[in-house]
């Protein structure tokens, strides 16, 4: 699976239409991606821990838009949105989370831990907060190189209070980084809400002290998403050093699939779906200016249907690993 | 084609639970994302949500029915224009492939090939010594890759301005300038992660930690991030870094300072730990991490780094991981050791050659991928083995090797391996107490003539 392909140019207006209706699909894409990951885990076809995505779309679809291709990403353990952001195959994901052969680390890495050289996608990382010095060396790589590239690193909520998210502020703002922190504040980290964990819920302001600049953004409206990212890459771009880009979005699944999700109200989860998603409104928005008709969305919801299905077939039909691949892939051998 | 909504697992464990109620009836509309049913798990009471639209076609499990396995039908999902009549043909969904079997956890792991032991050092026999300070051939070693490789960089506290906390790096500054040489905060945790993410985009970065003590601040990124990511990304993203430093006991600075992390590291599929004893060793082994497409663990020695020793003066000289050294030939028992405590074992075979003992010196180098085919060599002509290690002995490194004997030397042993290892306690200060806590050679000595039953 390849996201949408930008369509023959017609002008800037062509092209920002285009751009728009790109971004639905790419949303619409994780969302049903997500759902069938959720329901095959029911099934017992997905084991361990999956943490699913839905609500929080329009983030990575937004900056992946602002990025390009030699631009690199690095996140946490909710990564199935960001991988198919970046344009890896939904098939091999999927595959990676059944364990199998086709998947992105041949079985070895599971939901939380896939990585693509291929498109700059760095994982995939389980310890809340550890991707955020990796992606840290990620942007200190594209200076050291003298290029200039961007490392895209995402973080939680949950993520902000651990002591290696501020180390990574000061080096970053110290050296002049090329790095974009983009905390997801989905208001929970599992079952924590942010006002109980953190002293001083402005997340965008946590690089105050090192001089990073910061910005809250509407994390559940792609468009402004986009926005917001393209004004932090052009920042980054110029060597001006790290930006902090506080996303406010929400999780409508539990942190992970066993959790009951008991300590917020289903009115606020219905009220966050019915008031404020992403795909909604951007259906919305294409219906009421009229770049798309219905015919145009339902040939959509049939294009990812298609590409959903065959991933769950991909993942159940790829081979399981060979048992020879337990003991491969632990050194590099020189 | 309807679909059959089947009783979804929960969480990792669950393989059954209760209905507890329908929350749509059948000829509702459902929209995928909506919540049909609560079920309650083994941790907790969640809602079951659809993922396909259309209509409830029909009820399977009534609400109240308790014990209800996982993956069995629950409800139907009819598609738009479809009648309750085609439930009957609804397909069950794939069925669950049975786990793949384990394999055993007694099951042998492949070992690494046999190492001719001693040829990495006969290849520079002709070559013109000189004569080096620990220190100055781990600078050297240094600056010889990182003109070879301009990808080669050395991050650490200290490394660059002040020219090293111990002085390793002196120089390296004037020569490769700012962008390469470079001062971190104190921040171990920051740059260890910093650098094994640059590493992942085939940079070579060495972290110098200021000592292995500080490392455990970072053993998070160096275990987590460095160690594991070659094998969970199955084989696309691995690092090769060094992870450098001086480990173990220096002189009085106490507990905190004073603590030998060989068995720690050792312990870790996905790096190599190596841990030089004299110059030779700390040039051509380091230029060898260097190079090392892993993540390699370099474990100095303070007290060494003031030492001179002959190093062959060769324009390649790199000595291969993996591989130990006999540092002297013996026939009445072997002694292994690595790092500062190769030079308390040589002592003690000087000693004991004086008694009429001819001990085999065995300096290990490496202790992962540990040269075990050199071991048993040795031990199949000695028949008796004393390890030796400064660090704790409960889990260390002599008990890596009693094992290692057992299960491949048992024939050839004519005692019990001993062990002479760092007293198990915190390192003390007081002069006399740390003197006690640390292996010497007279332990060594002890040891050997226990083995060789001349005590």
């Amino acid at each position: 699976m390849a996201m949408a392909k930008r369509k023959s140019s017609g002008g800037d207006a062509a092209d920002a239409s285009d751009a728009l209706v790109k971004h639905y699909r790419d949303m619409l894409l994780i969302r049903r991606f997500e759902e069938k990951a959720g329901q095959m885990y029911g099934m017992g076809l997905i084991g361990g821990f999956c943490h699913l995505y839905i609500g929080q779309e329009a983030v990575v679809v937004g900056m992946q838009a602002a990025i390009r291709p030699t631009d690199s990403v690095i996140t946490s353990y909710r990564d199935h949105g960001h991988m198919l952001a970046c344009g890896m195959e939904a098939r091999g994901v999927m595959a990676e989370l059944t364990g199998r052969a086709g998947g992105y680390s041949k079985g070895k890495g599971g939901s939380m831990h896939m990585f693509s050289r291929e498109t700059n996608f760095y994982g995939g990382h389980g310890i809340v907060a550890a991707q955020v010095p990796l992606g840290t060396g990620l942007a200190f790589s594209y200076k050291y190189r003298g290029n200039d590239g961007v490392a895209l690193t995402y973080l939680g909520d949950g993520a902000v209070n651990q002591g290696q998210v501020h180390e990574s502020f000061n080096m970053a703002a110290l050296w002049k980084l090329p790095c974009i922190y983009v905390i997801e504040n989905n208001k929970y980290g599992m079952g924590t809400a942010v006002q109980r964990a953190s002293a001083g819920t402005e997340l965008f302001r946590r690089g105050q002290a090192y001089g990073i600049p910061g910005l809250a953004v509407d994390g559940m409206n792609v468009i402004a998403v986009k926005e917001a990212a393209d004004k932090a890459v052009a920042h980054c771009r110029a060597g001006k050093g790290p930006y902090i880009l506080e996303m406010n979005t929400y999780r409508y699944r539990g942190h992970s699939m066993s959790d009951p999700a008991k300590y917020r109200t289903k009115e606020e989860v219905e009220r966050m779906r019915s008031q404020h998603d992403p795909i909604d409104q951007m259906r919305k928005l294409l219906l009421e200016r009229k770049l798309i008709d219905e015919d145009g969305l339902k040939q959509i919801d049939r294009e990812i249907k298609g590409i959903v299905t065959d991933a769950a077939d991909f993942a159940q039909t790829s081979p399981e690993p060979d048992a020879a691949e337990l003991y491969t892939d632990v050194l590099v051998e020189a | 084609m309807p679909i059959q909504v089947l009783m979804p697992a929960l969480s990792p464990t669950m393989t059954e639970g209760k209905l507890v109620k329908w929350l749509k009836q059948p000829g509702d509309a459902i929209k995928a994302g909506q919540a049909i049913a609560e079920i309650e798990t083994d941790k907790a009471t969640m809602e079951v949500e659809a993922v396909d639209e259309g209509t409830l076609g029909k009820i399977l499990v009534a609400a109240g029915t308790e014990g209800v396995k996982v993956n069995t039908p629950i409800a139907v999902i009819l598609g738009e224009g479809e009648s309750t009549a085609a439930m009957d043909v609804a397909p069950t969904p794939k069925a669950v492939p049975a786990p793949a079997a384990k394999p055993a956890l007694t099951a042998a792991a492949p070992r690494p090939a046999a190492s001719a032991p001693a040829a990495a050092d006969e290849a520079y026999a002709g070559a013109k010594m000189v004569t080096l300070t620990v220190r100055d051939a781990l600078r050297d070693a240094m600056a010889e890759e990182m003109r070879r490789d301009g990808d080669v960089f050395l991050m650490g506290e200290e490394v660059a301005e002040y020219q090293g906390a111990y002085k390793v790096s002196q120089g390296l500054l004037a020569e490769f300038g700012a962008r390469r040489v470079i001062d971190t905060p104190i921040t171990e945790h920051g740059f260890a992660g910093l650098a094994t993410g640059a590493a992942f985009t085939r940079l070579r970065p060495i972290v110098e930690f200021m000592t292995f003590n500080f490392a455990m601040q970072a053993v998070d990124h160096i275990i987590n991030s460095a160690a594991k990511t070659l094998y969970m990304s199955g084989g696309q993203m691995g690092a090769s870094i060094v992870f450098r430093g001086p480990n173990g006991a220096a002189s009085r600075v106490g507990a905190q300072h004073s603590q030998c992390y060989a068995s720690w590291y050792a312990h870790c599929p996905g790096l190599k730990v190596v841990a030089p004893w004299n110059a030779a060793d700390a040039k051509g082994l380091l230029k060898a991490a260097i190079r090392d497409p892993n993540p390699v663990i370099f474990l100095e020695n303070e007290i060494m780094y003031g030492q001179s020793f002959p190093v062959p003066d060769h324009p390649d000289f790199v000595l291969p991981i993996g591989q130990a050294k006999i540092e002297r030939a013996g026939t009445d028992v072997t002694i292994t050791a690595f790092s500062i405590m190769v030079g308390k074992a040589l002592q003690a075979a000087n000693v004991l050659a004086a008694e009429g003992i001819s001990a085999e010196v065995i300096n290990l180098r490496t202790l992962r991928p540990l040269d075990t085919a050199t071991i048993v060599a040795s031990v199949a002509k000695t028949n008796r083995l004393v390890s030796v290690e400064e660090g704790w002995p409960f889990a260390g490194i002599g008990s890596e090797l009693c094992v290692l004997m057992m299960e491949q030397a048992f024939d050839h042993l004519d005692a019990p391996v001993a062990r002479v290892a760092g007293v198990d306690v915190p390192l003390p200060y007081a002069a006399n107490l740390e003197k006690l806590a640390l292996p010497q050679a007279d332990h060594i000595v002890a040891a050997a003539k226990q083995v060789c039953y001349r005590a």
